[in-house]
């Protein structure tokens, strides 16, 4: 491991969480009254910037941990400062780092913007220190610190029910986290007893050795804070309540970031720490992931309520990354990871749509809205593009994530991946559905009034749009990126529990063959060969 | 000239991207001139590519155009690329072709409408999508366009969103495709695992290394998609209710290009189907009944468009019994052809419907020819190719089919020739009905009649009584909403005849492309390599073919005369027009009984019961129980001292007692 000069990944901590202070610092009285909005957009806008310079800075090839930054924090108990950046955290953090200026710009708070800014900027710290951490104490705390304006952001600017589903989430989630303290401590003494030394790193961690009933117990309470974080069906009923009680930016937040937290959990710490016991109990997570896939939609089937239809739509989707996760193969973990950066994107844009549309119309029940597209034919041509994009409309980003996940699962759980593919057309049934309750038919007097998009919002929503179709067309730049870091993690699974993911998901040779054949096919005198081909067409990309 | 491939496909996205930034502003008719303009240079530009395809001499021509590496990982490496071969040149120049055709009659059909420049910006996506989906060089790009088409699909049958019907329409036809293409991901991820590829070059190198029983599954989960696509059975449904759609699109995507789709997929993976007698004989089967099916039920229709909706779909099953049989020249051969014919039929009756200001049940027609001399005699030619009455392109076409089908499966022949007759028949019925007899849209006051027979044919109410439905809000092409004047019928201005007139042309010397007893190279011949030697070839002596020939022209005769004698003189028989065929065998009955309905009660269940009883009611259980357990310890916190002592001392009680039990029992 090599440090860099300069300390990105803490920066990147450290941006948001300061911007929270000097926003909480600030009297309200002093300034006007978008002051605090304009301090929160520039805070995450410097953390969006080098959240960009990380990405940019970062070499692709490369699976291990970059730009580590790693001091000693409190050396009796072996806890570390401990950050690193791989391909499977690059992108959330790049996610992360764009969603919050959305956030905040895409709904603003009634009242109290000053506490309101500072509780998400906290927010985008603690999320953002979740996803670098490589200590184990540290991610805790990180993950801990989440709950709390989480807690605020949804009890402070929530809609009628806030209170209950604020403490709701709030008690369920911790009571999950209670779990994986002690998974933390235990995991760390057993490393102590076999090494004599006191450390929460994980790239040391990693080299535990655990008996298979040890290694089960921790996987459990490991996953235990984490199922319930993502979430993961059953431990899903939280999460209705929250998304739908939230304020737009809680529910962007919830859906979009924190989701994340528990499948990048899952990914990093219960696959490294655990690969004995994930290989195990993969049967029983992926059948959770299917379930979650058929019930949520199916369950999304039922609802008459855009925000509860969306946060069940959210766990079937989910469903898909625990599945291509436990796969444990190269395509179905890339797939994973790409569908927690694709879910974040689509879900964040329709939660903006939505908070949009019930600022306009006072509510997100779907008996209250009809034919909004007469009269507001942009937002119905965006939400389409993003409800394409979260069927899985291939061109739109989903579908490379979900195609690989199934992919991936196909190779080695044939039947597993067959019966989430009734999830891919569940998907269409409710999501089309709503459009056509919301978007279709003729609209009464009230909704014939309804208000397109301004500028500002087309401007908010622009980059969601362009990544989703951007994400879509070319993924590459992504996953040459991820699959380093998901080669790594599949290799020490492997390694591990001596086994073998099938042939053609790592071998090259088929597009080998492919080049050969074309040059056999094409004649000499017209068709180019294959080599010049590829230079001349390249001109011809799309644009 | 080849390495211009990409920009068929970007011509036409080129022209989507112009409506989105600027439609609005462009207007009418500008905006339809800028995307006729585009897809027309599309068409150009497949020229000058065939050119280039033509001057490639080897086996099997080809030429793959690779765009850039789209989903790399691992093992699985999926280029975005082209592959152009006479398969899929054919069927870019008649996408391209009969696209600009379509465009061209949209500009006069979709005049005055509100959303006018959407329309075309549909419409180049569509024929974006369309050549992604034939160019595709592997399945995966393939699929993009096949979803493309779909969600197009979509877009423009629920055009006229604000009629409740279209909306519904849209989303049926999304979700029975959805159905279809969830066979065509698990077809896709099978051969992955089998072969390490989804290109078609590599797939069909390793065909030997898959196993029978993979190619047939592969197969059969694409037919799943093809059944999907190309409205066959069981999934046919969805296309006469994408009757909803604006005319143009019912020609253009219901019948010319999207439902070939799957036809052209199958075509595309002869070397599989070539390998599975067991998934050949299936797709023959499913042909074959969905082409008597399909027939059977146009005969009831009333519904102008829903006639040439069934029609379609017993088309499509000619076209997919043609693959089964092996006789993929035969297939293309139909396809051309009838996007000729079908192409003409519909946009003759979005002519018909145009003038007679959108009246589409046939009941209420009638006479047209005198009216309307350019529509009936185009549609007349499109009746008679449709028919399969010789010189017609029909009749080569359709008997090619049915010559291969004779000597291969002798039995799905009998099916086919069966459902040839009821095609003149009822093909035969729509022109009588429309084009001769009396005056009958003289006699309706349109309001009135709306209601009163909304509830007899109340399956076809949404098309038929558009205008009622309309409320003036999107109205069909903008001259909706009014009450029916009886006024004569006008015929439609010059965009609209002339993409007729050479539809006519097209449908009449179409059989030209690949007639039997010629000693020359025919134009269809030259796509044969690419099938080789998975393309049926049936030896059959010229008797035979005389023979076979004679017995489908006298069928169709037969079949149009009856029609003619029956339909021309009166519009009403009942015994004719069972409600069973009416109904289209009660297949959506069926559908909502078996699956709609139990699928909103298991969701309904799942909703109320198993998830906010049971999950939520143990998760608030158990917190439910932490507070009453709370509330039972805390009335041992009373505070004073003399319960703890008393506390303490138990304890110390128990303890010793425990204690001493582990002395005594030691």
């Amino acid at each position: 491991m090599h440090t860099t000069p300069f300390p990105f990944l803490t920066f990147l901590v450290l941006a948001p969480a300061v911007g929270a202070a000097v926003v909480a610092l600030v009297p309200a009285r002093r300034v006007p009254s978008w002051f605090h909005e304009a301090l929160g957009v520039l805070a995450t806008a410097v953390t969006l910037a080098v959240a960009v310079t990380v990405a940019v800075r970062f070499k692709t090839g490369d699976g291990g941990y970059q730009m580590t930054s790693n001091h000693v924090w409190a050396k009796s108990l072996g806890i570390h400062w401990s950050l690193g950046i791989d391909g499977i955290s690059l992108f959330l953090v790049l996610m992360a780092a764009v969603l919050f200026p959305i956030a905040i710009l895409g709904a603003r708070a009634k009242r109290n913007p000053r506490a309101f800014v500072s509780w998400v900027l906290l927010l985008e710290a603690a999320c953002l220190g979740s996803f670098l951490s490589l200590d184990l104490v540290l991610f805790f705390l990180f993950f801990e610190l989440t709950l709390v304006p989480t807690y605020f952001i949804i009890g402070g600017w929530g809609y009628a029910r806030r209170g209950f589903a604020a403490i709701k989430f709030f008690v369920y989630t911790f009571a999950g986290s209670a779990f994986l303290l002690v998974g933390i401590v235990s995991v760390a003494f057993i490393h102590r007893s076999q090494t004599g030394v006191l450390t929460f790193e994980l790239p040391a961690l990693v080299h535990t050795h655990l008996s298979g009933t040890e290694g089960v117990l921790l996987f459990l309470a490991f996953t235990a804070a984490f199922a319930v974080k993502a979430p993961v069906f059953p431990f899903h009923t939280w999460s209705p309540d929250a998304y739908a009680e939230a304020p737009t930016t809680g529910s962007i937040l919830l859906a979009g970031v924190m989701a994340k937290l528990g499948t990048y959990g899952i990914i990093r710490f219960d696959l490294n720490l655990f690969p004995e016991a994930s290989h195990t109990l993969a049967p029983i997570l992926l059948t959770l992931g299917v379930i979650g896939i058929l019930y949520g939609a199916v369950v999304a089937c039922a609802q008459r309520d855009l925000k509860r239809l969306v946060a069940y739509s959210s766990l079937a989707h989910l469903g898909f990354i625990v599945l291509g996760t436990f796969a444990l193969t190269t395509q179905g973990l890339s797939g994973g990871v790409l569908q927690m950066l694709n879910h974040g994107l689509v879900i964040a844009a329709l939660f903006l749509l939505i908070g949009w549309i019930a600022e306009r119309r006072g509510s997100w029940k779907v008996s209250h809205l009809r034919g909004l597209q007469l009269s507001a034919p942009v937002m119905a041509g965006i939400f389409t593009l993003v409800m394409l994009a979260s069927i899985g409309v291939p061109g739109l980003n989903g579908f490379v994530g979900e195609f690989l996940v199934l992919s991936g699962t196909f190779i080695v759980h044939r039947w597993w991946a067959i019966a989430a593919l009734a999830g891919v057309i569940l998907a269409a049934l409710y999501l089309l559905w709503a459009y056509q309750q919301v978007f279709h038919g003729t609209p009464d007097e009230e909704n014939r009034t309804t208000r397109d998009l301004g500028w500002s919002e087309r401007l908010v929503i622009a980059p969601l749009v362009i990544l989703i179709v951007f994400l879509g067309i070319y993924p590459k730049p992504v996953l040459d990126r991820i699959t380093p870091s998901v080669d790594r993690l599949v290799a020490h699974v492997e390694q591990v529990t001596h086994t073998q993911q099938p042939g053609v998901a790592t071998t090259r040779y088929a597009s080998v063959a492919t080049g050969t054949s074309h040059a056999a096919a094409t004649a000499p005198p017209h068709g180019a060969p294959p080599a010049t081909a590829r230079t001349t067409s390249s001109v011809g990309g799309r644009p | 000239m080849l390495h211009l491939t990409y920009l068929i496909v970007l011509l036409p996205l080129a022209g989507f991207v112009v409506q989105l930034l600027v439609g609005r502003r462009l207007g009418e008719p500008a905006a339809g001139g800028v995307a006729t303009a585009f897809v027309g240079a599309s068409f150009v530009v497949s020229l000058i590519v065939f050119a280039g395809l033509l001057g490639v001499h080897a086996p099997v021509r080809s030429f793959t155009q690779h765009l850039w590496s789209w989903v790399p990982v691992g093992g699985l490496h999926v280029e975005a690329a082209f592959t152009v071969d006479p398969l899929s040149m054919t069927m870019v120049l008649f996408v391209t072709g009969v696209s600009t055709l379509i465009h061209l009659y949209s500009i006069g059909y979709m005049h005055g409408d509100r959303d006018f420049p959407k329309f075309f910006l549909y419409l180049n996506l569509f024929v974006t999508s369309m050549l992604i989906l034939v160019l595709g060089s592997n399945l995966l790009v393939t699929f993009v366009g096949w979803e493309g088409v779909g969600a197009c699909s979509y877009f423009l049958i629920a055009f006229w969103f604000t009629r409740e019907s279209a909306a519904s329409a849209g989303k049926k036809a999304f979700i029975y495709n959805r159905v279809g293409d969830a066979g065509f991901l698990a077809a896709m991820f099978l051969t992955f695992d089998k072969v390490g590829s989804l290109d078609y070059t590599t797939i069909f190198a390793r065909i030997g290394s898959i196993g029978s029983a993979n190619i047939t599954a592969i197969c059969l989960l694409l037919l799943v998609g093809v059944a999907g696509k190309s409205a066959q059975l069981p999934l046919f449904p969805w296309l006469a209710d994408a009757m909803e759609g604006p005319t143009p699109v019912s020609a253009l995507i219901h019948a010319a290009t999207m439902v070939t789709a799957g036809v052209y997929l199958l075509c595309r993976i002869n070397p599989l189907l070539h390998a599975s007698s067991s998934a050949s004989l299936t797709v023959a089967i499913v042909g074959a009944v969905t082409a008597l099916v399909g027939a059977t039920i146009a005969c009831a229709q009333r519904d102008i468009k829903k006639v040439l909706a069934y029609s379609t779909i017993s088309q499509l099953g000619y076209m997919v019994l043609a693959v089964g049989t092996g006789a993929y020249e035969a297939a293309i051969f139909l396809m051309v052809a009838h996007a000729f014919y079908k192409g003409l039929l519909f946009l003759g009756a979005g002519s018909v419907i145009h003038g007679l200001h959108d009246e589409q049940d046939l009941k209420r027609m009638g006479n047209l020819r005198r009216y309307m001399k350019v529509t009936f005699w185009t549609v007349a030619v499109g009746t008679v190719a449709l028919a399969a009455i010789p010189p017609f392109a029909g009749f080569w076409a359709k008997g090619d089919v049915l010559d291969a089908a004779w000597s291969r499966y002798p039995a799905l022949w009998a099916v086919g020739i069966v459902a040839a007759f009821f095609t003149a028949y009822y093909i035969t019925r729509l022109t009588s009905l429309a084009f001769f007899g009396d005056d009958r849209w003289r006699e309706l006051v349109r309001p009135a009649a709306a209601s009163t027979s909304s509830t007899t044919t109340t399956s076809t109410s949404g098309a038929a009584h558009g205008t009622a439905g309309n409320g003036g809000t999107s109205g069909d092409a903008g001259h909706g909403g009014e009450a029916h004047a009886p006024e004569p019928p006008h015929e439609a201005p010059w965009t609209m005849q002339v993409p007729l007139v050479v539809l006519a042309v097209c449908a009449f010397f179409g059989g030209v492309l690949s007639l039997p007893f010629v000693t020359s190279p025919t134009l269809l011949k030259w796509i044969d390599p690419v099938f080789g030697s998975a393309l049926y070839n049936a030896h059959q002596s010229a008797a035979l073919q005389w023979g076979l020939g004679i017995t489908d022209s006298v069928v169709a005769l037969i079949a149009a005369t009856v029609a003619y004698r029956l339909w021309s003189t009166r519009s009403e028989r009942p015994a004719l027009e069972p409600v069973f065929l009416f109904r289209s065998w009660y297949i959506n009955e069926l559908y909502d009984l078996v699956i709609g309905r139990p699928g909103t009660r298991l969701a309904e269940f799942a909703a109320t019961v198993v998830d906010t009883k049971v999950i939520d009611g143990a998760v608030n259980g158990i917190a439910g129980l932490v507070r009453l357990t709370g509330q039972g310890v805390r009335r041992l916190q009373t505070g004073y001292v003399r319960n703890y002592a008393l506390g303490v001392v138990l304890g110390v009680v128990l303890l010793l007692g425990f204690m001493l039990t582990r002395l005594w029992w030691a």
